[in-house]
């Protein structure tokens, strides 16, 4: 019986799907996020701004904000410094070597974070292999601190994010005429010219919206944070943790979450907006 | 000496020979057709003088200098791409003035020229607009004078008409020849387009499987083509097996079948072969008599009409024969209609034979 309902028939399961395991969760914490919280009295239905206005007005809590987006920024600039001249090396190379080292780059993937990042907390801590080595060396006589600081997550969050800068890039890449390169090494453009002036202007679309995936996963992120980070160096996913499970302050953990979110998605949009006014006239 | 000189160039890909044993020379403003069927190699000699590929073996000079140890980059020469590779991401005037930026002209002259090669390709108006937004026509103009603002020694077309529909081809054709003889550069097209070839070039370089097979003005190939394959591959012929049967003065009799008829002379190579030769008779050079007067006779068994001229196929002894008539008034012959078909024996050609490829 096709018809005009066969569309949202077919879709029905998908929608379910979407929500009980999204819209539910994300109506409930919003609603969360209203009520009061009481050592004594548990969760209190009060509807107020209280939560927000607390966050919002604590420097403890912009600490962590900032903290959150300033390691998001830095390991969005680096995977994108990093991921595009590997995605063109990949696009330029050899096809047979270029699936297996295709591969060497996408793998991780499908290893789970967690594991990642213990082991760059194997090879980051005061007695992890890269400290324990620089001794051996005796290049340095103590250790150099590297877990439970910003700069150890921005290097394990970088590495859990490159593939998706190099998935970007090289999508991207795919979709310029190889031609063009060689118009340009006719005219007289050297390796470096055809690179910045050629290829990357051409392949910007995608290290942009590269930047956009990796940013709001690392703004997100928990795991990595989490374990590299510890208690010591919060960013707001972990703080968000520490007021459900450890204060079991859900309604201030609720509004944390919202405000997160709220931040995410403005920076998306308003990245979406600037991206495509740039691009609009030239690649539509 | 010569301004371009390629000599013996051999390209191999692993075990596929694309290029092999290619001799040409080209004058200075010259304009060159390097003509062939898909895969023959066209455009891997054209990679081979831009530098874009490395010859296995065989020099390519200009003006006696070595090119093959000049950089890409460093040797002067304009392309225009098939695809016509503009930059997406910059302006008609941006993509024009690339090549010059690369050489580093001064920006008031750089504008000037980039002015005057977009005045030359009738873009003026357009030189703010991006690629994206043009027609194909106009995008070609576009990297014509990217490549021409350069002032290269050589200007290479890689097939640059391919894209565009027929007529807006023809056009373009027309202005191609016109640009190429007024700024006098040297140029060579690759096509496998026949017309194109004959229409530009001062003379035409037909390739087959990798080898140049001849190398004439368009007329001398079309009418005195050396090979089977030319004489197949520019323009129509009919196409007939045949065999020398008696040299006399001055030419020759053939026989096709049971039919004999007059020929200039056989080529050289028909002796060894036991007289085996392949008659070419173009269409438009047969005529027809009234039925019993011909050389051989036959029946129209069918005509199409293409505007100023028709196309006829007559059923003969000597097979399905081609004939193509001036639309001058009134069709000669009927379908169906019996009718003599006659040629000036001078204008047979007897060439090697050869199986049909
Ligand atoms: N990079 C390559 N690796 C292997 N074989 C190649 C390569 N480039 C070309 N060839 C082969 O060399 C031969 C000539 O190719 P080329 O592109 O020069 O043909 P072409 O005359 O330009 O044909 P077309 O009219 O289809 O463009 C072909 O058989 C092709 O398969
Ligand atoms: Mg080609």
């Amino acid at each position: 019986m096709p018809g005009r309902f066969a569309p949202w028939l077919m879709s029905a399961p998908a929608l379910a799907l979407f929500v009980a395991l999204l819209l539910v969760p994300l109506g409930m914490t919003f609603v969360l996020s209203f009520h009061a919280f009481g050592f004594y009295t548990g969760i209190e239905t009060t509807v107020d701004l209280a939560n927000y206005i607390d966050v919002l007005s604590d420097g403890y809590f912009h600490e962590i904000f900032a903290r959150t987006f300033g390691i998001a920024l830095v390991t969005t600039l680096l995977c994108a410094a990093i991921g595009t001249p590997e995605a063109y090396f990949l696009y330029r190379m050899r096809s047979r070597w270029r699936s297996a080292l295709l591969l060497v780059v996408i793998g991780p993937l499908l290893i789970s974070v967690v594991v990642r990042t213990l082991g760059w907390a194997i090879l980051l801590g005061n007695r992890g292999v890269i400290n324990t080595a620089l001794m051996d060396l005796e290049l340095i006589t103590r250790p150099i601190k590297m877990m439970y600081t910003t700069g150890g997550i921005v290097i394990a969050l970088v590495h859990v994010m490159i593939p998706f800068m190099v998935i970007a890039v090289w999508a991207a890449l795919h979709r310029q005429d190889p031609a063009t390169e060689q118009a340009a090494e006719s005219l007289g453009a050297g390796p470096a010219t055809i690179f910045f002036r050629v290829v990357l202007p051409q392949a910007m679309p995608g290290v942009l919206s590269g930047s956009l995936i990796v940013f709001s996963l690392s703004a997100s992120a928990f795991a990595t944070p989490a374990i590299l980070g510890g208690r010591r160096v919060k960013v707001v996913s972990t703080t968000v943790y520490d007021e459900f499970l450890n204060t079991l302050n859900w309604p201030l953990g609720a509004a944390i979450a919202m405000l997160l979110l709220v931040a995410v998605l403005l920076v998306m949009v308003s990245w979406n907006r600037l991206v495509e006014r740039r691009f609009a006239q030239v690649f539509g | 000496m010569a301004f371009l000189e390629l000599t013996g160039l051999t390209k191999r890909f692993g075990e596929v020979t694309a290029v092999e044993d290619f001799d040409l020379t080209v004058e200075r403003g010259e304009f060159v057709s390097l003509l062939g069927p898909s895969g023959c190699g066209k455009t891997t000699t054209l990679q081979m003088i831009a530098g874009f590929e490395q010859p296995t073996a065989g020099s390519i000079t200009l003006e006696g200098r070595d090119l093959v140890a000049v950089k890409a980059r460093n040797r002067g020469i304009g392309i225009v791409f098939q695809s016509y590779a503009l930059f997406p991401h910059m302006t008609v005037a941006q993509n024009v003035a690339f090549g010059l930026e690369m050489r580093k002209v001064a920006p008031a002259e750089r504008q000037r020229r980039v002015e005057q090669a977009l005045a030359l390709v009738h873009l003026e108006a357009l030189a703010g607009r991006y690629p994206r937004a043009m027609s194909g026509g106009q995008r070609q103009r576009v990297a014509l004078a990217r490549a021409l603002v350069i002032e290269p020694e050589i200007l290479l077309l890689d097939e640059p008409l391919s894209n565009l529909d027929a007529k807006l081809r023809e056009e373009m054709q027309l202005e191609l020849r016109g640009i190429q003889q007024r700024m006098g550069v040297t140029t060579i097209l690759v096509t496998h387009d026949q017309t194109e070839a004959m229409a530009l070039s001062d003379r035409v370089a037909v390739m087959h499987r990798g080898r140049l097979v001849q190398v004439a003005d368009p007329l001398q190939a079309y009418e005195n083509p050396l090979t089977d394959f030319v004489s197949s591959f520019l323009g129509k012929t009919n196409r007939l097996e045949g065999r020398v049967l008696e040299r006399q003065s001055g030419g020759c009799r053939v026989a096709v079948g049971e039919t004999t008829f007059e020929a200039p002379p056989p080529p050289d190579e028909a002796a060894a072969g036991g007289g085996r030769v392949i008659v070419s008779i173009r269409p438009e050079k047969v005529e027809f008599r009234p039925a019993g007067a011909g050389l051989v006779e036959g029946r129209a068994a069918a005509r199409i009409f293409l505007g100023d001229h028709w196309l006829y196929q007559v059923e003969t002894p000597l097979g399905v024969l081609l004939v193509i008539r001036q639309n001058a008034g009134p069709a000669e012959v009927e379908t169906g209609g019996s009718v003599g078909l006659a040629w000036d024996p001078a204008q047979v050609r007897l060439l090697p034979y050869e199986a049909q490829a």
